[in-house]
């Protein structure tokens, strides 16, 4: 069933992905095959493994437990949160928070994740920044 | 005897204060990752990407660091394959079919130092192998034009889901993803931009180098986080290490597979679609049928340790030649090396040679260099690695996400690219999850904006005349390797993959 759904996805895609190729404005100087023709060939390739993937599926993966489908969401928002604050609360900071948090979320207990979250930002501080000379974001403490 | 000359100069670059530094960096981390499960050749060397651009180092020194963690990672699969019978990358997974029988025997340290020593002799054979027949294959490739590129680009993402492959119409998909990805951006030829939707961050294209972090590095974390594997794979005091040091006598019975199982190796390495997972696999089947008369092998053989070792390791070797000599990876982690090259402005393939011989030939000298210092490093320091192990991957896999967000923010300096690397990241795990191949999408986000300039080229060339594709024997004779080398698989992938799988299952899908 799964496999049904991605290459469903993936038709989808080729389509979606051939009607924007068609938008392309194309410019008065082209050369003899334009911007389109490559494109289009692709999307007609990735339309037809779709196809052949709803055609013959293979066998089911082991997806996991809903709980953990969640831990992998809440990860993804830590992390885009880090994306996007990084710039606003500065390097040091963000990621001793970040890796706090997937420190502690893969089982480790909650002091010990503190310490290894402020040993990574530090660690990574002190040899990105101040031996390779790295730019970091920085924020209003400085680092 | 040019050669020579060209390998004389080559030790002269290599052979700096500087160099050596990053050759011995290079190698102790690559064997580090090499032996913690989960993190591959391919893994390693993405996440060490950033390392080399913001030590601002120049296309050799950043060439030489790259692939002694490339080398050092093959040296490095062996050491958790022997001691915890869990392959530390997909090419050692052969290694723990008699290696670990071999611990269990406590004659771990035996089995360390002896695949140690199958892994020099594998690597050194291959990169002979590359000095002679680069050059070879250069001359050859002079004679593509356009057209044949083109040609010779489907014959590799054709055949880059490999014999083993069990699904063609994922691997087709991977790589018809990539190239999607790849003709994001202002088109080169025309100054169109093209399936940017107005986002101007979109106009340069996708940097290929957050795709690879993404898909390789940050995928490895949601794989962690899915099944909580928190603890280290190793409890205290499983195996005993015992004398590492071999005896005359078993490298003496050894040599023989080692010198058949380092030239097999090597050429799976060269051919594309093969690689180090299948250059150990045919190593390790083709011992066994030779030399297996009393039906040792599997219950801790030594010949058994060697064979595989000394193939994947020249199979890394063989890898590098397509790559070089034609801009064409045949392997996930050369398609890895290839996107560094690219990011330095150096563009692989025939002219490489001519136009970048002091590349070309340092890095192969560092690559003799890096051999040598991971010989010294793999038998008397083993213990140190092993007890490396014992670093658990719940306080490793955060370090590795941060390193990667360090790195790539560190290049671009621009939050959206964390963004869309957070994006490859998940991108990178379902595909993982449905069994779909990765190196296909980053060789595809590679190598696309190249092959289809060529299409161009070779179409306006012909004044507009599609038949030019196949209009010379060369061009014909390679689309039809492609065809066979993509129909192939359809036919004997089931039969190879349930034969390498059929002792050990990997949760890795980052193919070397």
């Amino acid at each position: 069933m799964s496999d049904r759904i991605f290459g469903t996805v993936g038709l989808v895609l080729a389509l979606f992905y051939a009607w924007a190729t068609l938008q392309i404005q194309e410019s008065f100087l082209s050369d003899a095959v334009g911007p389109k023709i490559f494109p289009l060939s692709v999307a007609v390739i990735l339309g037809l493994a779709s196809i052949a993937i709803i055609l013959r599926p293979d066998s089911e993966p082991e997806w996991p437990h809903l709980s953990r489908l969640v831990e992998i969401g809440a990860a993804i928002v830590v992390m885009i949160l880090y994306a996007e604050f990084l710039d606003v609360v500065g390097f040091g900071i963000a990621t001793a928070l970040a890796t706090t948090y997937l420190t502690w979320r893969l089982g480790t207990g909650p002091l010990q994740s503190v310490l290894v979250g402020l040993a990574t930002s530090a660690g990574i501080y002190i040899i990105f920044r101040l031996v390779l000379g790295l730019s970091l974001a920085r924020g209003p403490l400085g680092f | 005897m040019d050669t020579l000359t060209s390998l004389a100069e080559g030790f002269v670059i290599a052979l700096t204060f500087q160099n050596l530094a990053l050759a011995l960096l290079g190698t102790f981390l690559g064997t580090i990752m090499g032996a913690l499960p989960g993190l591959g050749p391919a893994n390693g060397v993405a996440i060490l990407i950033p390392l080399a651009f913001t030590m601002g180092l120049g296309p050799t020194p950043a060439m030489i660091l790259l692939t002694s963690v490339y080398y050092g990672a093959m040296y490095g699969g062996r050491i958790s394959s022997i001691l915890l019978n869990i392959p530390g990358d997909e090419p050692a997974m052969m290694t723990c079919l008699d290696g670990h029988p071999m611990a269990i025997q406590g004659r771990a340290g035996e089995a360390l130092a002896l695949s140690g020593v199958a892994s020099f002799v594998g690597a050194f054979i291959a990169t002979w192998g590359l000095i002679l027949l680069a050059p070879q294959l250069v001359k050859f490739a002079l004679l593509f034009g356009p057209a044949e590129y083109f040609a010779l680009f489907a014959l590799a993402f054709a055949t880059l889901g490999g014999v083993a492959s069990t699904n063609q119409a994922k691997s087709a998909f991977a790589a018809m993803f990539g190239l999607a990805l790849a003709v994001v951006g202002v088109d080169t030829q025309t100054g169109v931009p093209r399936l940017t939707f107005g986002e101007v961050h979109l106009y340069d294209g996708l940097d290929f180098l957050v795709a690879i972090v993404g898909l390789f590095a940050l995928s490895e974390v949601f794989i962690f986080l899915e099944h909580r594997h928190g603890a280290s794979s190793a409890g205290p005091g499983t195996i005993k290490v015992g004398r590492i040091t071999p005896s005359w006598k078993l490298l003496k019975s050894t040599t023989p597979t080692m010198l058949r199982s380092s030239f097999l190796g090597f050429v799976a390495g060269v051919l594309p679609g093969a690689g180090a997972s299948l250059g150990s696999f045919i190593a390790y089947s083709f011992e066994k049928r030779l030399v297996d008369r009393k039906g040792t092998f599997g219950h801790g053989d030594p010949r058994g340790v060697a064979a595989p070792e000394a193939g994947n390791n020249a199979a890394a070797g063989g890898a590098l030649v397509p790559m070089l000599a034609l801009g064409v990876p045949g392997s996930g982690t050369t398609a890895v090396l290839l996107a560094v090259l690219l990011s330095l402005n150096i563009t692989p393939g025939p002219l490489l040679f001519t136009n970048n011989a002091d590349v070309v030939w340092g890095l192969i000298a560092a690559l003799f260099i890096a051999n040598f210092m991971l010989l010294a490093m793999n038998i008397p320091m083993v213990g140190l690695f092993t007890r490396l192990l014992m670093v658990p991957p719940r306080i490793l896999m955060p370090i590795v996400a941060m390193i990667s967000f360090v790195g790539i923010y560190g290049i671009s300096g621009s939050s959206f690219d964390l963004l869309v690397m957070i994006g490859f990241g998940v991108l990178g795990w379902l595909l993982r999850k449905l069994d779909v191949p990765l190196v296909p999408v980053i060789l595809g986000t590679l190598l696309g904006n190249t092959m289809e300039n060529n299409l161009r080229r070779a179409v306006t060339i012909s004044n507009g005349d599609y038949f030019t594709l196949v209009g010379s024997p060369l061009a014909i004779a390679l689309w039809t390797v492609a065809v066979i080398g993509f129909i192939l698989p359809i036919f004997v992938g089931r039969m190879v993959r349930a034969r390498m799988h059929a002792r050990r299952d990997t949760e890795s899908s980052t193919a070397d």
